[in-house]
């Protein structure tokens, strides 16, 4: 099919930007804190990608490289009992929340010790106790689940929210403008988080949406909506502080468009075609969320150089151990074949 | 000419109504679009408005009057330039399209053979209740509501959500009363958004809830199908059982009447295909409210399946406290020796009617309703091909890949040695259903085709 001309000038012309939520101004603790989790991610992604390379991790393995900032923000808006649900690039969230790493590792391995005791994978992953519900692997599928779970939260009387993380695809999918529908006919505290990484798989955000501005999709449901940098975690919590605020106040749900890059192709069998080598390396050069809070870090002198290397040095062994946990725990007895199909 | 106002159907099952009220009185004169009289069905109040303009000359049945049968005369109308005082009411019947002029209405139960076929009902054979429990006669409606009212009114984690089911009463009148007892925030409308509050309802699953999400019919649950599957029946195994859902889906299935073919299909054997779902098909009020509660209480996702043409049909339901069936569990409603019939759902009726054909002509047969069809009760079936080593499963729905086609391979496998005549099945015809009366008639499966089946696989002609 061709396509329309407009494509092109969507490209051409500047996105519409929202008014801007206020950048949080964190303390040095919280700096360094947001750099170690971001950090713990990406190794551990890095990790990940090793050993799929390797054949240790099978089926999909979706990386959340590059969009760590936009994990760690949002969890540190966070307070007990709110509720998260996501698509199938959840290792970084459930890194964020604060599951084992070996745990998510031995998941992506496929044996007895993974979160989901090896029956989910990459794709399927769960940590209910902090707030987690998936893992979920129909692309808009979360957006209904997550809007569930606000409307538990509404439903026990609750002031807690529930983050449904999607993405630039899943935004063209109905039952996302289902949802948003029934979110604000019936106040509910959902935050839609929308992690616009350019693409969905191979198709660029303006080659599949009429409307770019993926903050501006909710408009003709009377859903407020925000651009948000989400290379940056600073401006990603302060987004998330409005928005937390908004949805505990009884003010019904938000938009968040958390505008960010992943590194590597959709999964690891993608050889990202669709993009120029030129593209990622400009994105990784001057927007890395994690260098930009190095940056901070040394010029607020929350930690020297050193400090961070020796910091660097530690979540490599955090990652190092999820691996050799992963690779060194059984696989599941042939029993759990059978198991967990019905309560 | 006079104008003859008859009762009018105002639903695809209506047979019958009550003539509430009339709005006009004789001498009246009314014009086309103005409203001449209310009408009570089972499921609501409808106002009758005039085709036609003309004065009111008769008003042929009183005000209150029920079981007012569709067709019935009920007024006549004079058209201008006639003396209403000398119409001929009964000369003005004459030109009915029906051959024969029908005054009297028809009752109920004599009128109910065209599509319920489930009049005569045999006293079960197995019933879950001690003896001497009194019985109330209710209709498959209201058994259903009583089940999600009693439940709802046991645990506050369980409201009701769908289309219509609060403010509407139910688009069939099975939430009826449910939202004046528990009010918005446990019953609860949506817009027309099946796969969006599908997969809410799911959500608020994971999250403890114990939501009963109602499709007006089935056939729309087609667009909430992935999350009644990806996410409702796999989550639990895909956590390692970290993340539960229990849920009931309910609804009509299968066909009714005259509604065509896209809203015609028995979605049994889909959702039975999934690991991780419960499905349940009930025949009578007592096995509605029954397995309606079981599946209400139970941990995982549940797909309850009604059939619209039973919501009307009555039945004895014990009058018990709680009156729960056990999910998984097939039913013997009539016992016999010479060969097993197999059916669930409404087809159970015609299970029962072509049983009490046989034994007329000296054929035993015994009737199973499976009421389940997942978990499926296998070995009560075969416990029954044991005694009688001759089978028909009967179904209302497509013969390929069928609840029919299952029981009829898993007995090839498990009671081989026990059959001395082929498994038949007995399905509606495998086309799309069509709206035609004839050929809507000749598609679903009618008593006289488990007859035939019946007596093949005896070897009688």
């Amino acid at each position: 099919m061709t396509t329309k001309k407009p494509a092109k000038k969507a490209a051409a012309s500047p996105r519409r930007r929202s008014a801007k939520a206020p950048v949080y101004t964190a303390t040095n603790e919280e700096l360094l804190h947001f750099y170690r989790e971001m950090l713990l991610i990406r190794r551990f992604e890095e990790k990940a990608g090793q050993m799929y390379g390797m054949g240790l991790i099978g089926g999909f393995c979706h990386l959340y490289i590059g969009q760590e900032a936009v994990a760690v923000g949002v969890q540190s808006a966070l307070k007990e009992g709110d509720k998260m649900i996501s698509g199938y690039r959840e290792h970084g969230q459930m890194i964020a929340i604060g599951t084992d790493p070996r745990a998510v590792m031995a998941e992506l391995t496929g044996r007895s010790g993974g979160v989901s005791r090896g029956k989910g994978g990459s794709m399927h992953m769960f940590d209910p106790a902090k707030g987690f519900y998936g893992g979920h692997g129909i692309v808009g599928a979360q957006v209904s689940l997550g809007t569930g779970l606000a409307f538990a939260n509404k439903y026990r009387k609750t002031d807690n929210v529930a983050v449904a993380y999607f993405g630039d695809g899943a935004a063209n999918q109905g039952q996302v403008y289902e949802s948003f529908n029934m979110a604000q006919i019936w106040n509910l505290p959902a935050i839609f988080i929308i992690e616009n990484n350019q693409y969905a798989m191979g198709t660029s955000v303006a080659r599949a949406s009429s409307q770019p501005d993926l903050y501006r999709r909710g408009e003709s449901f009377n859903i407020e909506g925000r651009h948000v940098d989400g290379m940056n975690v600073l401006a990603v919590r302060g987004a998330m502080d409005e928005a937390v605020a908004h949805c505990r106040s009884g003010k019904g749900p938000i938009i968040l468009e958390m505008e960010t890059y992943r590194y590597r192709g959709h999964s690891m069998s993608d050889p990202a075609k669709y993009r120029s080598k030129e593209e990622v390396q400009k994105m990784r050069a001057e927007h890395d969320a994690i260098d930009r809070m190095k940056n901070m870090i040394l010029k607020a002198g929350a930690m020297d150089e050193a400090g961070l290397k020796e910091m660097d040095k530690e979540v490599k062994a955090i990652v190092s151990d999820a691996a050799t946990f992963a690779q060194e725990c059984p696989e599941p007895e042939l029993s759990e074949l059978y198991t967990d199909v019905l309560v | 000419m006079a104008i003859q106002i008859t009762m009018p159907a105002l639903s695809p099952t209506m047979e019958e109504g009550t003539l509430a009220t009339w709005l006009v009185k004789e001498g009246d004169t009314v014009s086309s679009g103005d409203v001449i009289a209310e009408i009570e069905t089972d499921k609501a109040t409808m106002e009758v408005e005039s085709i036609d303009d003309g004065v009111v000359a008769k008003l042929l049945i009183e005000a209150g009057t029920d079981n007012v049968a569709v067709g019935t005369l009920i007024a006549v109308l004079a058209e201008d330039g006639e003396d209403p005082a000398t119409i001929d009411v009964e000369s003005g019947s004459a030109p009915a399209p029906a051959p024969e002029p029908a005054p009297e209405p028809v009752t109920a139960s004599n009128d109910a053979a065209p599509t319920g076929d489930t009049s005569v009902v045999p006293a079960p054979v197995e019933i879950d209740v001690p003896e001497g429990t009194p019985m109330a006669n209710q209709t498959v409606r209201e058994a259903l509501r009583d089940a999600m009212a009693e439940e709802m009114r046991r645990d506050g984690d369980i409201f009701v959500m769908g289309e219509e089911v609060a403010e509407y009463q139910g688009a069939y009148k099975v939430t009826q009363g449910l939202l004046d007892e528990f009010g918005p925030d446990r019953v609860i409308d949506t817009p027309i958004t099946e796969h969006g509050f599908a997969g809410l309802g799911v959500g608020a699953a994971f999250a403890g809830l114990k939501p009963v999400i109602e499709f007006m019919t089935f056939n729309f649950a087609m667009q909430a199908i992935d999350h009644i599957i990806n996410s409702a029946a796999k989550t639990r195994y895909m956590s390692g059982g970290l993340v539960d859902c229990s849920i009931v889906f309910r609804g009509p299935n299968g066909a009714a009447s005259r509604v065509g073919a896209q809203h015609s299909q028995n979605y049994a054997s889909w959702y039975s295909n999934v690991p991780g779902l419960k499905v349940i098909a009930p025949y009578d009020a007592a096995d509605n409210k029954g397995l309606l509660k079981a599946a209400i209480r139970d941990p995982n996702p549940v797909v309850f399946l009604e059939n619209e043409l039973m919501y009307g049909e009555s039945f004895d339901v014990p009058e018990m406290d709680d009156y729960v069936v056990p999910i998984g569990k097939a039913r013997t409603f009539r016992e016999g020796s010479d060969v097993t019939i197999v059916s669930y759902s409404i087809t159970v009726g015609q299970a029962l009617q072509a049983a009490d054909a046989l034994a007329e002509e000296g054929i035993s047969a015994e009737v199973i309703d499976l009421r389940t069809i997942r978990p499926l009760d296998i070995d009560a079936v075969i416990e029954s091909v044991k005694k009688t080593n001759r089978c028909v499963v009967a179904e209302e729905g497509w013969p390929q890949c069928s609840v029919a086609s299952d029981v009829s391979a898993q007995l090839m496998e498990k009671a081989f040695d026990w059959l001395d005549a082929p498994v038949t099945r007995v399905n509606s015809v495998d086309v799309p259903l069509p709206y035609a009366a004839n050929l809507e008639k000749a598609a679903i499966v009618k008593a006289e085709d488990i007859v035939k089946a019946a007596k093949a696989v005896c070897y009688v002609e």
